[in-house]
């Protein structure tokens, strides 16, 4: 750290111990930020249960809840797994993919594309409350 | 399986045991070796055909309903008839009933047809009528009085509201896990018709009802349940020996209640979980119910297939046929009063693949 840096970051602790206005510090939040952070949440999990419930697009009209009402039957909490069917152990996204191209008949998602990350928020939450048990058959 | 099942089965169930490589169920009813009142049908439900666009239809439900009609006709003996347990179509659309209907058209025999909630939403139940007939009936074959309902009606003031379109009426029903559903029942209606329907059958006759939802009450968030059911189950109780036959539910179930033994049927077209499966609900699975094998979603026929009906005596043997999955056999037992799961891992403990989560 250079000298002048050092001055800097002196006087801003010197201007917060007197209580003068500061920056926010990065482990600082309140409530307020826990309700903005959950309803963000929430949106991306509300927008997974629409693409879950024939919100994809898919041409063959096939929709997810078809074969997992409430996401039943997906078990998130097992992956990563060995998929003995694939020969490697996967991620969830990866089992999503794969129904996307097979009984969903459509393209696969790029494993950041929003839609799959709403996919896996929507059907962790209603997966929720049980034991991460990763590596389960 | 203790020694005396076993030679139940295998005197009861030979021609079973012959069949129970085809993955397909059938119901025997029978009245005592050697009778001949014995006779079976075939069972087959839930094809959910849909339309893509045009012409071009989901192959893997086609797939499914095609292999369940080939694996019919192959049956011997040859099935007295079939019943077609409901949910022909998905969406209800005129062009998928019709599709369903062409490829059952290739079954060797009479079907006798049950309304479920994808065939009638959209429209009520009037294309499905115009094809097939009344949606609740009733006939007597070799001594077995068959009873029909259309157990998938609900509110009237929910069915009547305004809507936009039937088509959306149907989408609110054809989800199963939406959380603005609504319960499924008989009704006042068909109740007083069965009332009367049955006052002329006397109480030895065997009676065999088939409904496309269970007239029982296993979970409701998935219309696993009939808001009624009670009230008909009242008006079987009379009866010495009554079997209900239900659809719906994607799954074998099992159960008695009272002198009313009661068997699900699978789906041609995909396996559903097991309510208890969904962690945030209770359910109420029937303690009989032996639970098919987790199904493998890279077998697409995996834990979807058909029964055939074996009855004797007056009483129902489920046969359960699939194609990727182990065959069952649920018969009723006179020796404990209720239907028995026949394999051998019923009794001697499950095996990892019966074990949902």
């Amino acid at each position: 750290m250079n000298l002048k840096i050092k001055i800097r970051a002196t006087s801003i602790a010197a201007i917060c111990l007197v209580g003068l206005s500061c920056p926010v510090l990065a482990d600082e939040f309140d409530n307020a930020d826990l309700e903005r952070w959950q309803m963000e949440y929430m949106a991306v999990v509300e927008e997974g249960e629409k693409l879950f419930h024939g919100g994809l697009g898919n041409p063959n009209t096939v929709s997810c809840d078809q074969c997992h009402p409430n996401a039943a039957n997906t078990h998130p909490e097992t992956y990563p797994k060995f998929q003995q069917q694939l020969g490697r152990v996967v991620a969830l996204w990866e089992m999503i993919n794969w129904c996307l191209q097979n009984p969903l008949e459509t393209e696969m998602l790029a494993a950041d594309d929003p839609k799959l990350i709403a996919l896996q928020a929507y059907i962790t939450e209603e997966r929720k409350g049980v034991e991460l048990e990763p590596g389960k058959h | 399986m203790s020694r005396t099942s076993r030679r139940e089965l295998l005197r009861h169930g030979g021609a079973l045991l012959a069949a129970s490589s085809l993955p397909l169920s059938v119901v025997e009813v029978a009245y005592g070796q050697g009778s001949e009142q014995n006779f079976t049908f075939a069972y087959i439900s839930d094809s959910h055909i849909t339309q893509v666009k045009g012409n071009e239809f989901v192959r893997n439900w086609d797939r499914g309903l095609i292999r369940a009609v080939a694996e019919t006709n192959l049956l011997d003996p040859k099935p007295d008839f079939i019943f077609y347990g409901g949910d022909i179509a998905q969406l209800g659309k005129p062009a998928e009933i019709d599709h369903g209907l062409e490829i059952l058209a290739g079954l060797s025999g009479d079907v006798h047809y049950v309304m479920g909630e994808h065939d009638y939403y959209v429209d009520l139940g009037d294309y499905w009528r115009k094809q097939l007939g009344p949606d609740h009936y009733s006939f007597d074959h070799k001594g077995v009085h068959f009873v029909v309902l259309n157990s998938i009606l609900t509110h009237e003031a929910w069915m009547h509201q305004k809507w936009e379109t039937g088509m959306q009426r149907m989408k609110q029903m054809a989800r199963l896990d939406n959380p603005s559903g609504q319960p499924f029942m008989v009704g006042e209606a068909q109740r007083n018709w069965l009332r009367k329907d049955l006052r002329k059958v006397k109480k030895e006759t065997p009676i065999v009802v088939l409904s496309h939802s269970p007239l029982q009450k296993i979970y409701k968030g998935w219309n696993f349940w009939t808001d009624d059911a009670e009230q008909v189950q009242a008006l079987l109780q009379p009866f010495g020996k009554v079997t209900v036959l239900y659809g719906h539910v994607h799954q074998i179930q099992t159960n008695q209640i009272g002198n009313i033994s009661f068997h699900a049927a699978m789906a041609t077209a995909w396996p559903w979980p097991y309510p208890a499966t969904y962690r945030q609900q209770n359910s109420y699975l029937p303690k009989l119910t032996v639970e098919m094998n987790r199904a493998d979603p890279f077998f697409e026929r995996d834990a979807t297939g058909w029964q055939f009906i074996d009855m004797h005596s007056g009483r129902t043997d489920v046969s359960y046929l699939l194609p990727d999955n182990a065959n069952r056999v649920v018969a009723f037992d006179e020796s404990v009063g209720h239907p028995v799961d026949q394999t051998d891992y019923a009794e001697a403990g499950r095996k990892s693949p019966l074990q949902h989560y």
